[in-house]
């Protein structure tokens, strides 16, 4: 599904990552873990297509087409979707109209009969469900006023209604008690785990993959992936830490 | 504020105006008039959408009495030159209310002039002004609010606020402030801003592409400068019209 080939690139100038590769096929759920510095937020934004993240080197193959030659609303109407770390927030801008012409620009883009009103409204509801957050919620401006934990249920119901094939997700969890942890997690896997579908997770932390288990775990360490491994390797890398695990 | 001779630059209220434009128009038709009897409350408003090229000037010159309202919705939006201009005089415990929204792209310059005199005391005004400018645009507010000697417990405010949609556009806004009594409240705010960068690329990475992602940041603008409009059809007017200016802009 991705396939990320010797990515370099640079932000004002300098050099974050420095020639990372990874290939994530249909039905995996991979996990980037690595200490702080190491470009892994980099790594997302870049393949979301943020401005001043500048490619400098190397290729991105997303369902077999160059994904750096799409701009970020493209990236997404092929199906890309990019959790935030820190979700943004619009004032004046309620979430259903934000999802609504996100979801519309998306099947517009592909050709797709765009989606009335009510056939909205119900699609919105049921993933708001999933969520466990309140529709109330989602007439509030985007992000406006929620809490931390309110901002990745939010994005997760976001995911839902787009319903994209590749989720990268940039520490969705961080900012979570426990018990939207386990929402969250749910919920990934509701909306994700599926055959025609994968997630890359980027996160610090074991404990999200305790809810979401990953097929492969890969440390991003100075720009480049050092190692790769099934499941264990996060336990590792959490009873270990990552100076120890990289040096091995 | 019938001019006899045509302004020039030195003149404080043409001072960013459109002057060619101006004498390509010059004279201007007669002020509109419009007294507010005590105790009544009245309303009205402007879609000032003159074609392309042309100068539209409209000067109002409102007398509100005591106890009375006045509330006015404004969209100004056409023309080569468009102007508009309100001389407010409130009387005792009266209150007047503007919402306007600028939109204007290509060459144009649109302005909304505004002198608001609290000649008597408890009289309370609100000015709330909206711009939009793109390309080679310009948007003025040159607003005062004269107090009065006598006029205490006056309550103003003006909140101003301008969107650049290109570097090579501009925004002057100038409040202005003349008080001669000594219990008065007078709140005002400028700001020049552009669209939110962050809010642009959490908008793409969504799926929305950019004239549709800036549309909704543009409309969230000057929400609230037509939801008081008491009548639906007029209402959803505004609304069109400042939608489809919008659609030429981004």
């Amino acid at each position: 599904m991705l396939t990320i080939d010797n990515l370099t690139n640079e932000i004002d100038g300098k050099a974050i990552l420095k020639g990372l590769s990874l290939q994530i096929n249909a039905g995996e759920i991979h996990a980037i873990m690595g200490p702080n510095g190491a470009g892994k937020s980099t790594l997302a934004y870049t393949l979301g297509g943020r401005p001043n993240y500048d490619v400098t080197g190397g290729t991105a193959t997303f369902e077999g087409a160059d994904l750096f030659g799409m701009d970020p609303h493209e990236r997404a109407a092929a199906g890309l979707f990019l959790g935030f770390q820190y979700p943004v927030e619009i004032p004046g801008v309620s979430n259903l109209q934000f999802l609504r012409e996100s979801l519309n620009s998306q099947r517009r883009a592909r050709g797709e009969k765009e989606l009335n009103g009510g056939e909205f409204i119900k699609l919105a509801k049921e993933k708001a469900g999933l969520l466990g957050l309140d529709m109330e919620m989602l007439k509030r401006p985007v992000n406006v006023g929620f809490s931390g934990g309110e901002k990745k249920r939010a994005e997760m119901v976001q995911m839902g209604i787009l319903d994209p094939k590749l989720a990268i997700l940039d520490e969705t969890d961080s900012g979570l008690d426990i018990d939207a942890l386990k929402t969250v997690g749910a919920g990934i896997n509701a909306i994700m785990r599926k055959p025609d579908k994968a997630v890359l997770l980027i996160t610090h932390y074991q404990r999200l993959l305790d809810y979401v288990k990953p097929d492969f775990v890969h440390v991003l360490a100075a720009g480049r992936i050092v190692k790769s491994g099934g499941p264990e390797l996060a336990l590792q890398l959490e009873s270990e830490g990552y100076s120890e695990v990289i040096a091995a | 504020m019938t001019l006899l001779a045509l302004p020039t630059r030195k003149d404080e209220a043409w001072r960013y105006s459109d002057l060619d434009a101006l004498a390509a128009a010059w004279p201007v038709p007669a002020a509109t008039r419009i007294t507010v009897a005590e105790g009544e409350s009245a309303h009205d408003h402007l879609l000032q959408d003159a074609a392309d090229g042309t100068t539209a000037v409209y000067d109002y010159v409102i007398d509100i009495a005591d106890n009375a309202r006045f509330d006015f919705h404004l969209l100004n939006m056409g023309g080569k030159l468009g102007r508009v201009t309100f001389a407010v005089t409130l009387g005792k415990g009266s209150h007047f209310e503007l919402n306007g929204a600028i939109i204007g792209g290509g060459e144009q310059t649109l302005e909304i002039i505004t002198s608001v005199t609290h000649a008597q005391p408890d009289a309370t005004s609100g000015q709330t002004v909206r711009s939009i400018l793109g390309s080679h645009a310009t948007g003025n507010y040159l607003g005062s609010i004269n107090v009065a000697r006598d006029a205490q417990r006056t309550d103003a405010f003006q909140s101003i606020k301008a969107m650049l949609l290109d570097r090579t556009a501009t925004a002057n806004a100038k409040p202005e402030l003349e008080i001669y009594a000594d219990d008065v409240k007078c709140a005002h705010g400028a700001t020049v801003g552009e669209l939110d960068k962050q809010a642009l690329f959490y908008m793409a990475s969504r799926g929305m592409d950019p004239a549709t992602a800036k549309t909704l940041l543009l409309k969230a603008f000057v929400a609230g400068v037509f939801d008081d409009v008491a009548q639906d059809d007029l209402r959803e007017r505004f609304e069109a019209a400042a939608l489809a200016k919008l659609g030429t802009l981004v």
